[in-house]
């Protein structure tokens, strides 16, 4: 059985312009020490989806439905407290943007103290030695003297591997990682990826890493679901997808991603048009008004997340045959980095 | 830290000098009765009536007697003698200063003890029956005036004049060092009086604070650790909510301790809102600029004090 299985989770959210539909019948697996990444847009749904398992998104204008299961326990109808043992201590999550994730008034080192003493009813020297090993664990140069310093007085980088070490603290066994390089500088992007890897590698941790950077997903997951509007459009193993990928988004995905070696003809090619806005969602399948080779049915009704061949799922209503020919005659104008 | 303490104490003698110079215009420039007329009493011959001005030095021009005025306030800390009662005007304002530090401290006490909490109980459910109730109310209170409020509770509960006999009436006030009974119960309906309005205004502050605090990503942090809710919301939710908060109580303190003007008098407090009340009223220009003087050094004095405070409060501010 899986870690953690997500069966067709829905979440849409009132606000004043209309109900939100964030997340649209998502049904995703996670096995242990795999790393399962989410690719999509902004307005995916794919962060929804991630702070959902850990029900950050309970709120009273949310509307939640579907199961998630993690040890064979549904975290949607588990009772706040017992989710708060889950919270942090076998789930653990980090964000976007660490600067602003960092409570901006308290010491690093307090902060991580508190995660540990949230779930472990252990002394407070004993708690801060361990929290000094995190940060040692995560890279950080002379903990002992950066576990007094505040957020403010680190590098971004710095704060991400603190807020890494806060995560990896009660050695979890799923880290949900939230876009944790979008608000890097790109030369510590690299670094806080390898990090994560290295702590999943010698913790055994399973990761499920949001991003909207393929390079990212290249780099780190064994598993790939690309996320559109709310839905999964494509899933497979990395591998497939980057070779074989069947869905149009995914083909757009994958050519917009600029390439050192590609003739300088001075374009970049992103996908033609922008995301749908989530309160209408257009009818028939939801990528068809920025798809190419959207086929009459794709107007009216929406495909199935259907398999082309076993763990290869794809929400199309093209023929599979159909796609592998379109791909194969993208490839050879427009060749893609593998 | 140091340095920056001196350059803010230079500005404020500075801001002080200015706050004097123009109470003085303020108060030469515009008519207001004579106030060697007033000393004189009712039957005062015209010949009276000149003596005693030359006496009060009244007869001088403005700037002579301003210059005077300073040279004896920064040679002995002198504010002048009261041109109504020749009163020294530095020991009146002292021997009333214990009246109003209790009717401020009191009334901050009350108005912290009611505001806070009532801000976060609102905060953690908005749009409640609850919230709505509470922040209704906090309408009424800010609204109300407190020569409304003092006389309605003192014609409800004070002993003499009130429906229910509970508590001290007007003009009980006893200092606290005769006895702290009597003290208390003189001053309980000034404070609660006082407290209306603020404990409004700091709930109102309290919980809009809050609510945009628990939109903040390191709350969202605080959650996914696993915390409790109630430790998310006291804890990390209250430190930063609250920081804006305690410096504006210092402010508010640094106001009040001037004078609680409307409050003592409408409770008959010997304090110094009082004094200067009786010094507009009689034309006394030293005591006016005494109060004045007094007045605006709390709210320069506190308004330091709040900054300072901040750099401890908020670990991202630092004073080069």
């Amino acid at each position: 059985m899986a870690l953690l299985e997500i069966e067709d989770l829905h979440v849409s959210f009132k606000t004043v312009d209309g109900v939100v539909h964030a997340v649209e019948g998502v049904s995703l697996s996670l096995d242990a020490r795999k790393t399962l990444g989410i690719v999509g847009e902004s307005g995916s749904g794919k962060s929804v989806t991630a702070q959902t398992i850990l029900g950050l998104t309970r709120f009273p204008n949310a509307t939640i439905s579907g199961r998630i299961l993690f040890d064979g326990h549904d975290l949607l109808t588990m009772s706040t407290e017992h989710l708060r043992d889950v919270r942090g201590a076998r789930i653990a999550m980090i964000f976007q943007d660490p600067l602003s994730s960092l409570h901006p008034f308290f010491k690093v080192g307090h902060q991580i103290v508190e995660a540990i003493r949230a779930h472990e009813d252990v002394p407070r020297d004993l708690a801060r030695k361990r929290t000094i090993e995190a940060l040692r664990s995560v890279g950080i140069p002379s903990p002992d003297e950066r576990f007094t310093s505040f957020p403010h007085e680190m590098s971004g980088g710095m704060r991400q591997r603190v807020m890494i070490a806060m995560a990896l603290a009660l050695r979890p066994d799923i880290l949900i990682a939230d876009e944790p390089t979008t608000a890097l500088d790109v030369t510590v992007q690299a670094q806080v990826l390898e990090l994560i890897q290295a702590l999943r590698d010698d913790f055994g941790t399973a990761v499920i890493l949001i991003t909207h950077d393929l390079g990212v997903v290249a780099q780190m997951a064994d598993d790939v679901a690309v996320m559109y509007a709310g839905r999964v459009l494509e899933q497979s193993s990395r591998e497939t997808l980057f070779t074989e990928p069947e869905h149009p988004y995914t083909w757009g995905l994958l050519q917009s991603i600029p390439r050192l070696d590609a003739p300088r003809t001075g374009r970049l090619n992103p996908i033609a048009g922008s995301p749908p806005s989530l309160i209408n969602v257009p009818r028939g399948c939801t990528f068809h008004p920025r798809c190419p080779y959207a086929p009459p049915p794709a107007f009216e009704t929406e495909p199935a997340l259907a398999p082309s061949q076993p763990g290869h799922l794809v929400r199309c209503h093209l023929p599979i045959e159909e796609r592998k020919r379109l791909w194969q005659s993208l490839q050879k104008e427009h060749p893609v980095l593998r | 830290m140091g340095a920056y303490i001196v350059r803010r104490t230079l500005w404020a003698i500075l801001l002080l000098l200015v706050v004097s110079f123009l109470t003085f215009v303020i108060f030469n420039v515009f008519p207001s009765a004579d106030p060697a007329a007033l000393r004189a009493g009712r039957n005062a011959t015209p010949a009276l009536i000149e003596q005693i001005r030359r006496n009060l030095g009244l007869d001088k021009p403005f700037y002579t007697q301003y210059w005077i005025y300073l040279k004896g306030l920064l040679e002995h800390f002198n504010l002048g003698y009261s041109y109504y009662n020749t009163e020294s005007v530095k020991s009146e304002i002292f021997s009333r200063l214990p009246a109003t530090i209790s009717v401020t401290v009191g009334g901050f006490v009350a108005w912290m003890l009611i505001g806070i909490p009532v801000g976060i109980i609102s905060a953690i459910k908005p749009r409640s029956l609850l919230d709505r109730i509470m922040m209704g109310g906090s309408l009424v209170a800010i609204s109300a005036p407190v020569y409304f409020l003092g006389l309605v509770s003192l014609f409800l509960f004070a002993q003499g004049t009130g429906v229910l006999q509970w508590a001290g009436a007007a003009g009980s006030y006893v200092p606290i060092t005769q006895n702290p009974g009597t003290w208390f119960n003189s001053l309980i309906l000034a404070w609660l009086t006082l407290a209306a309005a603020f404990a409004a205004f700091y709930a109102r502050m309290t919980r809009g604070n809050l609510i945009e605090v628990m939109h903040e990503d390191y709350i969202r942090t605080a959650r996914a650790k696993g915390l409790r809710e109630s430790v998310v919301i006291t804890k990390h939710g209250l430190r930063a909510a609250l920081t804006p908060i305690v410096t504006m109580a210092g402010m508010d303190i640094g106001l009040l301790l001037g004078g609680a003007i409307l409050t003592e008098i409408v409770f008959n407090i010997p304090g110094i809102g009082r004094y200067a009340y009786d010094a507009i009223v009689n034309a006394d220009l030293p005591a006016i600029q005494g109060t004045v003087l007094f007045g605006a050094f709390f709210i320069v004095f506190a308004n330091l004090v709040v900054d300072i405070l901040y750099a401890f409060l908020d670990p991202r501010v630092t004073y080069g």
